[in-house]
């Protein structure tokens, strides 16, 4: 393979993967607050970029998706206080099946909203033809808007938990919830706004790759295997190892269509799910010892 | 006391022919061919409701082994295998009846498998993975356990809907009907419709009766030790691994046969009996009959299948079946049916106060009393 040729992938493979480690922190923020594996965070992807493209038609695009990031981080909120808040002591293994619940009654919703059509956001540089070349791999400007916005999210995710009060508050969640409540700390409102955090981080990451990958009901569902598959493999909880698996699987897959047809792209993700749960559920950098401390 | 155990079983087969005769009496023998269909769904929920209500291990996957069984059958017996047949192997297995000589379209002599042998290669199949699958997924426990079932049906969608030989997106048609003994058979023709109604329902009561005996003997008991705690079980010197991957494999072959018989009577099979949300459709109608509740849960099966495919849930067939599962899942984990003669290992305080059912809550009840284990210490 020409070296152009391993640039080309190497590059569509951190677009996606940036894609894939954005719903792996959304997994770790959820799961580090409550312990819930949240099912749904795929349909949040598509729900911002779906929202963000029926705005788009009324409002500028920097507007709509604003408001996309905001309605959905409400549908977020409101997915917890529905479903989650008032259950007192659930098992593991009954959340999980109520968040795949909830995934479907939100892809069936949108599919009844919108219909079954696949849509887009206008390209937010440029149209889908124009293209950068670098070092001879010819990408759209989108990647370039998706690897800066992605990036941009983590930064300032990171600071959020370091130097906000609110951060703060929901790492001490984490820690430890009822010390946590001893120190006045919301424990519920927290849980609530992890939620619609995490929803707002998701859906922010479906406007900007919507131009890419296109956005219909369905593609919710495959990000959230991805997703979960990241967040597993750099060990569930630890925000900074999933942008790491992210842009790692988002790799392996890229390359993995040099050696396999393209219909089983998703089998190659799965089986990477499949191996680190079998030997090593910690994750690649997870600690074993260390695994059940939760900590960003 | 015996013969009363057996008693809903008569209940079952008298409501089967019943039905059958309301239905061929008023004219509407077309809901047969939909009654036949839930039954063949059916046998899949059954093999499901054993693992998850008496091991306590949940699968998001079975439909995977639906569509094995379903696509082998189908594979097997609509793939030409005349080039196979000109060896001296090949012209033995001819006369042992092996293959069958048909005709395709324009005339020329086919050769094809025989449904018995093609049926006895796709359990073989489902047992194999269902043994490579079950050895290392019935380690994990509580959301990997579930995640690695959901890969695992994920993976054999994309495989059927990616490969040639599986038809791709389109599945795979023109399957040939299979010849059980003389004069029946289980195929989609008109007058055929009752007889594949019975042939059906039979294989529904006989997988009823086994998973029945099953519950009732020593190996059932020890199911049921270890779904209510699986590390007293182990203190009792039951192999619990052994018995969770073969109870495993069993359910497996329950939905692999479902799946045979219901591509030979449907003429065909698509990539979307393997789909991740047949799947939550099965987990569903367990929900609702009732984790460990055999009754419960065929009671379900019939009725649910036969809405959805009558078409009564219109375009909201998959949200209907998403929604019953969150509302199980949210105010009622034991199911709605629920049965109280089974419940031998439940606490008798528990007949007044709402019941908890130990594979769902354990886990948040262990970290209630590990919390206040903590606080007194």
């Amino acid at each position: 393979m020409s070296f152009e040729l391993v640039l080309q992938y190497f590059l569509s493979g951190i677009t996606s993967g940036s894609i894939y480690a954005i719903v792996a922190i959304g997994f770790n923020i959820i799961y580090n607050t409550t312990g819930i594996i949240n099912f749904a965070q795929g349909e949040f992807v598509m729900l911002g970029g779906m929202t963000a493209i029926s705005l788009s038609a009324f409002m500028p695009l920097p507007l709509a998706i604003a408001c996309a990031v905001v309605i959905t981080s409400i549908v977020g909120g409101l997915v917890e206080l529905t479903f989650i808040r008032w259950l007192k002591n659930p098992g593991v293994l009954r959340m999980i099946i109520i968040t795949i619940g909830v995934s479907i009654l939100l892809r069936e919703a949108a599919l009844h909203v919108w219909d079954e059509k696949v849509r887009s956001l206008p390209y937010f540089t440029g149209n889908e033809c124009s293209s950068i070349s670098i070092f001879g791999a010819h990408i759209s400007p989108q990647v370039i808007w998706v690897l800066a916005v992605c990036g941009t999210m983590v930064a300032l995710l990171s600071l959020f938990f370091t130097r906000t009060l609110t951060g703060r508050s929901m790492r001490a969640c984490s820690a430890n919830r009822t010390a946590a409540t001893l120190c006045g700390i919301n424990a519920k409102s927290m849980v609530t706004f992890s939620f619609m955090l995490s929803a707002a981080i998701g859906a922010l990451a479906g406007c900007v790759i919507s131009p890419l990958t296109q956005t219909h009901y369905e593609c919710g569902a495959p990000l959230a295997i991805k997703g979960f598959t990241v967040a597993i493999l750099g060990g569930l909880g630890n925000t900074t190892a999933a942008v790491a698996a992210g842009l790692l699987l988002g790799v392996i897959e890229a390359f993995s269509i040099s050696v396999l047809p393209v219909a089983f792209k998703d089998v190659i993700a799965i089986g990477i799910l499949l191996a680190i749960l079998f030997f090593r559920p910690s994750g690649i950098f997870g600690n074993k010892e260390a695994g059940r401390l939760k900590e960003f | 006391m015996q013969s009363s155990r057996y008693f809903p079983i008569l209940i079952i087969a008298a409501i089967v022919v019943v039905l059958q005769l309301i239905v061929s009496g008023t004219g509407t023998g077309f809901y047969l061919t939909q009654l036949t269909m839930s039954a063949y769904y059916t046998i899949v929920v059954i093999g499901l409701c054993m693992l998850m209500g008496y091991a306590g291990q949940i699968s998001l996957g079975h439909a995977g082994f639906f569509a094995i069984g379903g696509y082998t059958a189908a594979a097997l017996t609509t793939a030409d295998m005349t080039g196979l047949t000109h060896g001296p192997a090949g012209r033995l297995c001819v006369k042992a009846g092996l293959f069958l000589q048909t005709k395709d379209l324009y005339g020329a002599t086919l050769a094809q498998c025989n449904p018995w042998l093609s049926c006895a290669i796709a359990v073989m199949a489902t047992v194999v993975i269902a043994y490579l699958i079950g050895i290392p997924v019935l380690r994990l426990k509580g959301h990997y356990l579930a995640m690695a079932t959901l890969g695992f049906g994920t993976i054999i969608y994309k495989i059927v809907l990616g490969t040639k030989v599986f038809g791709g997106a389109d599945g795979i048609s023109n399957v040939p009907p299979f010849f059980l003994v003389q004069g029946l058979r289980v195929s989609g023709n008109m007058t055929d419709r009752i007889p594949n109604y019975y042939i059906a329902w039979f294989l529904v009561i006989i997988a009823a009766l086994l998973m029945h005996n099953l519950v009732n003997s020593r190996a059932g008991r020890a199911l049921r030790s270890i779904h209510g705690n699986e590390d007293a079980a182990e203190a009792m010197g039951i192999d619990t691994a052994r018995y969770k991957l073969h109870l495993f494999v069993i359910s497996a072959v329950l939905a692999s046969i479902a799946g045979i018989f219901l591509t030979h009577f449907n003429g065909g099979i698509g990539p979307s009996e393997a789909s991740v949300m047949k799947s939550v459709r099965y987990v569903a109608i367990v929900a609702v009959g009732g984790m460990a509740n055999l009754w419960g849960t065929i009671v379900a099966g019939i009725v649910l299948n036969f809405l959805s495919l009558r078409g009564y849930f219109g375009s909201y067939d998959e949200a209907v079946f998403g929604l019953i599962l969150v509302l199980m899942m949210l105010f009622a984990p034991n199911g709605i049916v629920m049965n109280r003669s089974w419940n031998l290992l439940r606490n008798r305080k528990t007949e007044n106060s709402p019941p908890h059912s130990p594979s769902l809550e354990r886990q948040g009840e262990d970290e209630k009393s590990g919390k206040a284990l903590d606080a007194a210490s």
